[in-house]
């Protein structure tokens, strides 16, 4: 690939989905982008980077999908989800009694492991939530990714890992060889396509919000802005989930780390707007 | 560290095996059947057992009754990994007392993640 047309991609990557491409990720390109190409007849990269020239936006939209990193597994890195149901959850049934409604935010669904892990754990103290009205929400700019996400049917390999399997045997059924999440736990999770970096106040208001593994992708400026903006749909008690390698220290002020609980993050209550 | 027994009769699925839990900090020793596990944690109760289902002498189900049944025998963690992959055989595993269950084939990350699970790692 000539170093004009890496350039271009770059640049449009970062203003479509917000993704740095990195310049030693030709190898990256290639892998994901060659597929693209044959897909659509276009003989090699120069091609497929003269259409994007000429603003094909299906084009556009399939190369924004397939340069983004999906993989996903059920309750990844265990952590955050053991802290959402020991330490927010029990916060979230005192504070919101009086409404007995939760709504909580998976940012980036992917291929939906992450909203279903929170289903999963949801429908686990269901004896605690009696009466409660209970919305998962899983949004992700990847059309791929969301098809795959509301069929909810695993391969044995992505059914293994990370679930437990009592909670296999218990919340999916199997078909073939693959794994379907079973339809009452399908139907706590809605998805919806959505970008980041566009504007989201359509969703509403969120009491938690999972942002795992996605803002490792962006600058800086990036990061700072999705953040703010993610705390903007939050309430003053609101609380966020980072992934492994994220944070917002140097990024916001909008939000502070909750002491000894790593990868939860509140709202800062006074810089909020 | 915990010692981990694996049960299998295949030798390379037990090499292999071995390779990914040493890699995980477990001291292995291994057994061909049901009834050489049995024997081994009759010397020395392991804290982990990694057990395949289909096994000539005796196979993982029986076993695991066994061990259930004997003394000090529900303290290892046991976790099945076998070809045996549909609802009925895990029920069964898990009547019996089996606390995972890994359907082959397997590579490292998902023994690390079903490891994970039980809190041994
Ligand atoms: C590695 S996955 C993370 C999945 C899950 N949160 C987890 O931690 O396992 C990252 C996801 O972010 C999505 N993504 C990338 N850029 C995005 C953007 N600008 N807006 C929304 N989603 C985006 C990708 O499509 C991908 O599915």
């Amino acid at each position: 690939m000539s170093p004009g047309d890496f350039q271009f991609l770059a640049d449009l990557l970062k203003l479509r989905s917000g993704l740095v491409l990195a310049a030693d990720k030709g190898y990256l390109v290639e892998s994901r982008l060659l597929p693209v190409a044959r897909q659509r007849g276009l003989d090699g990269l120069a091609a497929l980077v003269a259409g994007l020239r000429k603003r094909d936006e299906a084009l556009t939209r399939a190369v924004v999908e397939a340069m983004t990193t999906n993989e996903s597994f059920f309750f990844r890195d265990t952590t955050p989800f053991e802290t959402f149901r020991s330490y927010v959850l029990p916060q979230l049934l005192a504070s919101r009694a009086a409404a007995r409604r939760i709504r909580i935010w998976s940012a980036a669904a992917s291929t939906g492991q992450e909203p279903y892990s929170l289903a999963m754990l949801m429908a686990e103290e269901k004896a605690r939530l009696a009466g409660w009205r209970v919305e998962i929400v899983g949004t992700d700019i990847s059309a791929e990714v969301l098809t795959r996400a509301r069929a909810g049917l695993y391969t044995q390999f992505e059914a293994q890992r990370g679930l437990p399997i009592k909670l296999l045997v218990k919340y999916f059924q199997k078909e073939g060889d693959q794994w379907r999440i079973a339809p009452e736990l399908r139907a706590m999770v809605q998805f919806r396509e959505l970008n980041l970096l566009e504007d989201f106040s359509a969703l509403g208001r969120f009491d938690v919000v999972f942002c795992r593994n996605v803002l490792i992708y962006f600058d800086q400026a990036t990061k700072s802005t999705v953040l703010d903006r993610i705390a903007s749909r939050l309430p003053e008690d609101g609380m966020l989930l980072l992934g492994a390698a994220e944070t917002v220290l140097g990024l916001t002020d909008r939000f502070r780390p909750v002491k000894d609980r790593r990868g939860l993050y509140e709202t800062n209550r006074a810089k909020a707007a | 560290m915990t010692d981990c027994l694996v049960v299998d009769d295949s030798r390379v699925i037990r090499k292999v095996a071995r390779r990914i839990l040493e890699g995980l900090g477990f001291a292995v020793s291994e057994a061909g059947d049901g009834s050489e596990a049995l024997a081994e944690c009759g010397r020395h109760m392991p804290g982990l057992v990694l057990l395949d289902w289909n096994m000539p002498v005796m196979n993982g189900l029986e076993f695991l009754q066994q061990l259930r049944a004997s003394n000090g025998g529900d303290r290892p963690i046991v976790v099945f990994c076998t070809t045996e992959n549909d609802l009925d055989h895990i029920q069964a595993a898990l009547q019996a007392g089996a606390d995972e269950y890994i359907m082959k084939p397997f590579d490292s990350e998902i023994i690390e993640a079903k490891l994970q699970s039980v809190g041994l790692l």
